[in-house]
């Protein structure tokens, strides 16, 4: 049961993981965007979805939503409520990262004729992953941990497999602190990796990085 | 080859440019000089609209630089040497140069390579190709940058003050390519503070204050005769 929880868990993460990745390079690059309608929409996606509580919004997903007749499954709202809220997060992080960089890289690779969005993707982002990298690794553990909501809409993710199992035998203590071992052993690689990522980098200024997203959502 | 016409540039309330007039020649060697904030670089950056003109038209090979049309002109057309270099950190030297001929000229790998190596060797840093920018002095990331401005094949290449950033010991060096390159077909424009370069490879040189260009004229008029008041205050204050 624990291990079915478990995968459950795991899968639901990685794929919000990819969804927070992708919806939090698109709405960070946007933010940075001249286009003043473009930041704005940036700036509602992030402020909605950063000062409302994830509860709230996956109870909306699974019980407004099926008023209006749309009925997701439980492991649909998983990855879409968890990547979406994460997705805003990520989103200020890339933000950041990009207003980090230089003026100088934007007008360099203006001057050879690079468009906005060939620029961010070729010269812009990848110079960033240094610097999110931790704040990044930061979301995705918060992330993880996060998917545990879905027990509250009958997930049958980790947390929900705990709740059953300790409401059925009454072993509350084991039950949440078997739990609590299992999110932790997800949880604390990924942070000594990107630790560990991080110093070889500072090490190794000149590191080549490849940028791609989907690299990273799966060591997860 | 570049026309300014009536260009004007405001930045706020800040008058910048002040009806520039001005028209480059195909292959020639135009050197700006005048003190700062005099508009010099502001009018080198107009013409690859990195500035874009407040009123006024940029002419580039009879086609008129406009908002939608200048990434598909500025690629035909021009390269840029900054006064900070900006290479791309996360990229070895070979790979600067190679970018834009690959992803944009459409290139494929192995003919960007060979042409980024022949002017690498141009600029004389063939052994610096796997090197990363951050592990180069300065005069050799000028000349790394200038070679990525070559290695595009653009008929114009606009120097904004290329060695105002080096140690005193380097800017020979970068000096020597572009004097170098002033040998070549290729249209130079170059806002600098050196006299000496402008004297040996100036066709013309413009003197600009406050937002106007106050003189031009070709170099032996400027250094030895100037007419124009301004003109030899500024040279008695750089030559001495």
């Amino acid at each position: 049961m624990f291990g079915e929880g478990f995968l459950r868990t795991i899968e639901v993460a990685a794929l919000a993981l990819i969804l927070a990745l992708v919806l939090g390079i698109i709405f960070g690059v946007i933010s940075t965007s001249n286009n003043k309608v473009m930041r704005g929409l940036a700036r509602v996606y992030v402020e909605f979805f950063q000062n409302t509580p994830l509860v709230i919004q996956v109870f909306f997903m699974y019980n407004g939503l099926a008023i209006a007749g749309l009925r997701l499954s439980v492991f649909v709202i998983g990855v879409l409520g968890v990547g979406i809220y994460h997705g805003a997060y990520v989103s200020e992080v890339v933000k950041t990262g990009i207003t980090s960089i230089s003026v100088g890289q934007v007008e360099a690779a203006k001057s050879q004729g690079f468009t906005y969005i060939q620029y961010m993707r070729y010269i812009i982002l990848p110079q960033t992953i240094k610097i999110v990298l931790p704040p990044l690794t930061n979301q995705a553990v918060n992330l993880i941990k996060n998917t545990s909501v879905l027990a509250m809409i009958s997930g049958f993710d980790l947390m929900y497999v705990a709740d059953s199992w300790a409401s059925s035998s009454l072993d509350y203590g084991p039950s949440y602190v078997f739990a609590g071992f299992l999110y932790f052993m997800l949880c604390f690689p990924l942070a000594t990796w990107a630790r560990k990522y991080e110093e070889r980098l500072k090490h190794k200024d000149t590191a080549r990085i490849p940028f791609d997203p989907s690299e990273e959502a799966v060591t997860c | 080859m570049i026309k300014l016409q009536e260009v004007n540039k405001y930045f706020g309330d800040h008058h910048v440019l002040k009806d520039i007039n001005l028209t480059v020649a195909e292959g020639e060697k135009l050197v700006i000089i005048g003190p700062s904030g005099s508009g010099k670089s502001t009018t080198v950056r107009c013409m690859n609209f990195l500035e874009a003109p407040t009123s006024g038209q940029v002419i580039i090979d009879g086609e008129e630089l406009t908002q939608k049309n200048k990434i598909q002109l500025v690629r035909r057309t021009s390269a840029m040497v900054f006064q900070s270099f900006n290479l791309y950190p996360h990229k070895t030297v070979l790979e600067n140069l190679t970018l834009a001929p690959i992803k944009l000229q459409k290139l494929t790998k192995e003919e960007a390579i060979k042409k980024a190596r022949k002017y690498l060797a141009t600029v004389g840093l063939s052994e610096k190709e796997n090197a990363y920018p951050s592990t180069l002095s300065g005069g050799q990331q000028q000349r790394v940058a200038i070679a990525r401005a070559l290695a595009t094949e653009r008929k114009i290449i606009l120097f904004d003050e290329p060695t105002s950033a080096l140690d005193p010991e380097t800017v020979q060096e970068v000096l020597d390519v572009m004097i170098k390159l002033s040998k070549e077909n290729i249209t130079m424009v170059v806002v600098t503070h050196e006299m000496g370069f402008a004297r040996v490879v100036a066709d013309r040189v413009i003197f600009m204050d406050e937002g106007r260009i106050v003189e031009e004229g070709k170099p032996e008029h400027f250094f030895e005769n100037p007419s124009e008041e301004r003109t030899k205050l500024f040279l008695s204050k750089i030559l001495r």
